[in-house]
């Protein structure tokens, strides 16, 4: 009894057993390896992608939850995505592990509120962890997608004379 | 410029260590006494002959006029790799936006790292450190390549011949050529011994914000390819059964149960453990569950962690007979502590690295052909301990090396234990068949290879001004040099910043010594190694003998630095002092704490502005000034040192590790809490200018958060912290 998943508007008929964690199915059957296996719990937010607009975390999934839905992953973003352009200018990334599950969470975030406050940011982006520690230029890079940040090259260092 | 022959002082903590026994083992695993080779001879033996281009082993030039940089190091989210660059780019004189990076082959006889030991491989915060001049002269080389070719093509001197952005110009004649144009004719030359290198006033790129990350956008788009990510085409992915203590052994098992999970296709015993070896991830997951193993504990570790500790404290207090480590003495120590003195003593829990990635190794093993594809930090150890297991020489062994989902230092490892794990199951697997071993989030927190648990304790007699006038000094941990070939003595990682503190050189009488106990747990160095530990103790406890003597914290370490002669601390103090406004007011109930600390050569001073919030301390700004000689990357410096608060203060508000009769409380996110969005502060970076030869930024920027908050929170509250993490669980 194969299922069906609808991911980044295509439709995929997939192998996997109906209790597999969607990660799971994206990663090893679909090979889209965009999405990160992080904690396995929905403590990390590595695995975060959006159904139906709305973040949630794949690892704790199954893919019979996921029928009807509509999945979008990091690859469904478009890389050209404002979130996207943003976390390019402001090198956000360092081990780059838990970015695709940090967009996710931001494009979600934007989609339902354009221009967030920090308190917004706060409140969506605290259940994706980083390790590295970009938190603060994630925040820079959300809120100049959103417009409400710096233009400029956002360069925190300065050499004193 | 001279200076930039000078190694940092960080230099070689293991070359030491490693020198001799990484021979020793080289030569054991290659079944064959060596004599007259040089270590890298020997620790290449078996590699494949490499036929590198007119550029030789780190330049690479395309047709279409891309350079390629090889990156020997391992890219762990710190930048490396951009900056690395951009060094050869300087001196290239290539376009910036036509350079990539690329991972180079394992080979320690080309690109080892003569900062650890001449091993191939990450750490220390060496990395730029260690390709400064290699990479300077590298790029230098190719450069000067193609003005003999643009001279000899267009007979013209080469003193009139310029090259900027990739372009090689003729100015009197106007005549100009792109590097690919030139290719055929440098590819008769040979790259010049010493060419000329670049005066540093006549760097365009170096310093400049223009070198930025060249791998932002694979990382913001999911395509940035990580050991997790390899798919290989009949690839199988192996899980690891591993015992809850550590010591314990496999006595038995039961494999029935795992062997009716759809998609396992094997159960095997490895030294480590029970390994379930599966079509993908989630049914090895799957098999392990199912699988039952009885454990040997009869000499696994069983003490709880508050008993560790309470062994530290006996042999601190001398109730236990050992045999101390001497590490700094001065003046007469045997009357100099008698009368009043100031006593303190700072207890460290054990701390997991954490990555966002799992361990995890992908290994193929074909008889004695073994290739690995991951995240490998110290390739060179890699290719030894993989050599060891299936009886090859250590250069055979390929390792394709991929960017690590963070490390923090523990992906390399002196005995490349989930590598190795990996190649075990590669080898009983055979014929070549990729295997890829998944560690779990538990499996990795629960795994071992921790920061250790320290116990430091302090007294100070002090003199009618205030200041130290002898210190008595106790370090009590373990060893992370273990097992690492030739590790077995004395770890200095273990009281480095205590040892060789100005505070200690300003001091006339001292007395320092550690000992290292040797018990099952296993640990490992972990971002910023022994100041992860030294730099609270030592920051910590002159902010309390300031108070003591009535003086500002920041003017009582200016003087002890004027005494030391410390005048790169003075500098980063007093650059974090006038951007910070230390002395300013601030609003009711926030304080400002400081701390000055050197790590890996690098100078770090941070002051955070902390309150008090439902008792546990939030940090808001935090300002930071750093010396790290020659600023080559303004932006990653920046980003590490924010990285490096994040990280240090993720561990002192709560990382802990502890052991409950020698198992591991705590195995993922829920328990083993982190630093998350709401709580990161605000981190200022502002970086000294300098002509000094570069040393690293990866590390340096961690160690300081918890003295700077724990002093404000003196500031605060007139109490000390005398343990970490701030909040306890």
């Amino acid at each position: 009894m194969a299922l069906t998943l609808n991911i980044n508007g295509q439709i995929y008929p997939v192998t996997a057993a109906p209790d597999t964690p969607l990660l799971w199915v994206l990663r090893d059957e679909l090979k889209m390896t965009g999405t990160k296996y992080g904690c396995g719990i929905a403590q990390c937010g590595a695995c975060t992608v959006q159904a139906d607009g709305q973040p949630i975390r794949s690892c704790q999934t199954p893919i019979q939850a996921a029928q009807g839905v509509k999945i979008t992953t990091i690859e469904g973003l478009g890389g050209n995505h404002p979130l996207q352009t943003a976390w390019v200018k402001h090198d956000v990334p360092q081990c780059g592990y838990c970015q695709s599950g940090q967009l996710m969470s931001a494009a979600a975030l934007l989609a339902a509120k354009p221009k967030p406050t920090d308190q917004d940011i706060d409140d969506a982006m605290s259940g994706n962890i980083c390790r590295c520690g970009t938190y603060q230029r994630i925040r820079a890079a959300i809120k100049d997608a959103s417009g409400q940040g710096p233009t400029a090259t956002p360069l925190l260092a300065t050499t004193a004379a | 410029m001279n200076a930039i022959t000078k190694t940092p002082k960080a230099a070689s903590k293991l070359a030491a260590v490693t020198r001799r026994g990484v021979i020793v083992s080289a030569t054991a695993a290659g079944g064959a006494l060596l004599v007259g080779c040089s270590m890298g001879d020997v620790l290449s033996l078996g590699a494949k002959k490499t036929d590198f281009g007119a550029f030789g082993p780190f330049i690479k030039i395309d047709p279409d006029g891309w350079v390629t940089v090889f990156n020997k190091h391992q890219e762990m989210g710190q930048g490396n790799h951009a900056g690395l660059a951009a060094i050869v780019a300087e001196e290239l004189d290539a376009d910036w936006d036509k350079v990539r990076v690329e991972p180079s082959a394992a080979n320690a006889k080309i690109y080892a790292n003569t900062l650890i030991g001449g091993l191939q491989g990450t750490g220390g915060s060496t990395a730029i450190a260690n390709s400064w001049t290699q990479l300077r002269l590298a790029g230098a080389g190719a450069r000067a390549m193609f003005v003999q070719a643009a001279s000899a093509r267009w007979a013209t001197p080469e003193k009139d011949i310029t090259v900027k952005d990739g372009v090689v110009s003729h100015t009197p004649s106007g005549r100009t050529a792109h590097f690919a144009e030139l290719l055929p004719d440098v590819a008769k030359l040979t790259p010049p011994k010493q060419p000329a290198l670049k005066k540093p006033s006549e760097f365009t790129l170096i310093g400049t914000d223009r070198v930025r990350r060249k791998d932002s956008t694979a990382k913001s788009t999911g395509t940035a390819r990580y050991t997790q990510d390899v798919h290989l085409p009949n690839m199988l992915t192996a899980m690891v059964a591993h015992p809850t203590k550590f010591g314990a052994k496999v006595d038995s098992f039961d494999a029935t149960a795992a062997k009716a999970v759809p998609g396992v296709v094997d159960v095997v015993q490895i030294p480590t453990g029970v390994a379930v070896i599966a079509e993908n991830t989630y049914a090895a997951r799957k098999g392990r569950e199912a699988l039952k193993v009885t454990w040997n504990e009869d000499k696994a570790e069983k003490r709880s962690s508050d008993q560790i500790m309470a062994g530290y404290k006996d042999v601190a207090d001398g109730k236990t007979d050992v045999k101390w480590h001497v590490f700094q003495t001065a003046g007469d120590a045997a009357s100099a502590f008698s009368g009043a003195l100031f006593e303190v003593s700072y207890e460290f829990p054990y701390l997991a690295h954490a990555t966002m990635e799992p361990m995890n190794c992908v290994a193929e093993v074909d008889g004695h052909k073994v290739k690995l594809t991951f995240g490998s930090q110290i390739q060179t150890l890699d290719q030894l301990n993989a050599a060891m297991v299936v009886g090859t020489l250590p250069g055979a062994v390929q390792i394709e090396t991929l960017p690590a989902g963070g490390s923090f230092g523990r992906r390399g490892n002196p005995t490349s234990d989930y590598a190795t794990e990996c190649v075990h199951i590669a080898k009983h697997v055979g014929g070549g068949r990729p295997v890829k071993l998944v560690w779990t989030r538990e499996d990795d927190m629960t795994g071992g290879r921790y920061r250790p648990m320290v116990l430091h304790t302090v007294a100070v007699k002090t003199d009618k001004d205030g200041f130290p006038a002898a210190w008595r000094h106790r370090v009590v941990t373990q060893s992370t040099t273990k097992g690492l070939p030739g590790g077995g003595g004395f770890d200095p990682s273990a009281v480095e910043g205590t040892k060789g503190s100005p505070y200690l050189k300003a001091t006339p009488v001292v007395d320092g010594q550690a000992y290292l106990a040797d018990f099952p747990v296993t640990v490992l160095w972990w971002r910023s190694v022994g100041a992860t530990h030294t730099a609270m103790t030592m920051e910590h406890t002159i902010d309390q003998l300031a108070r003591k003597a009535g003086k500002d914290p920041a003017d009582y370490r200016r003087a002890l630095y004027k005494r030391a002669g410390a005048d790169r601390h003075l500098a980063v103090l007093n650059l974090a002092c006038e951007k910070a406004g230390w002395g300013q007011p601030l609003p009711a109930g926030v304080a400002r704490g400081l701390a000055v600390h050197e790590s890996f050569g690098t100078l770090v001073a941070q002051i955070a502005e902390v309150s008090l919030k439902d008792g546990a301390p939030k940090v808001g700004r935090v300002v930071c000034a750093v010396d790290c000689g020659v600023a080559i990357a303004p932006d990653l410096i920046a980003a590490q040192m924010e990285g490096g608060v994040c990280y240090g203060l993720s561990a002192a508000l709560y990382g802990q590790i502890t052991l409950k009769d020698g198992t591991v409380e705590q195995e993922n996110f829920d328990t083993y809490r982190v630093l998350r969005m709401n709580e990161a502060p605000t981190v200022e970076t502002y970086i000294v200018a300098s002509g000094n030869p570069p040393s690293g930024a990866g590390e340096p920027g961690t160690p300081l958060i918890a003295p700077a908050v724990a002093n404000a929170l003196l500031a605060l509250t007139g109490k000390p912290t005398t343990s970490l993490p701030f909040v306890k669980a």
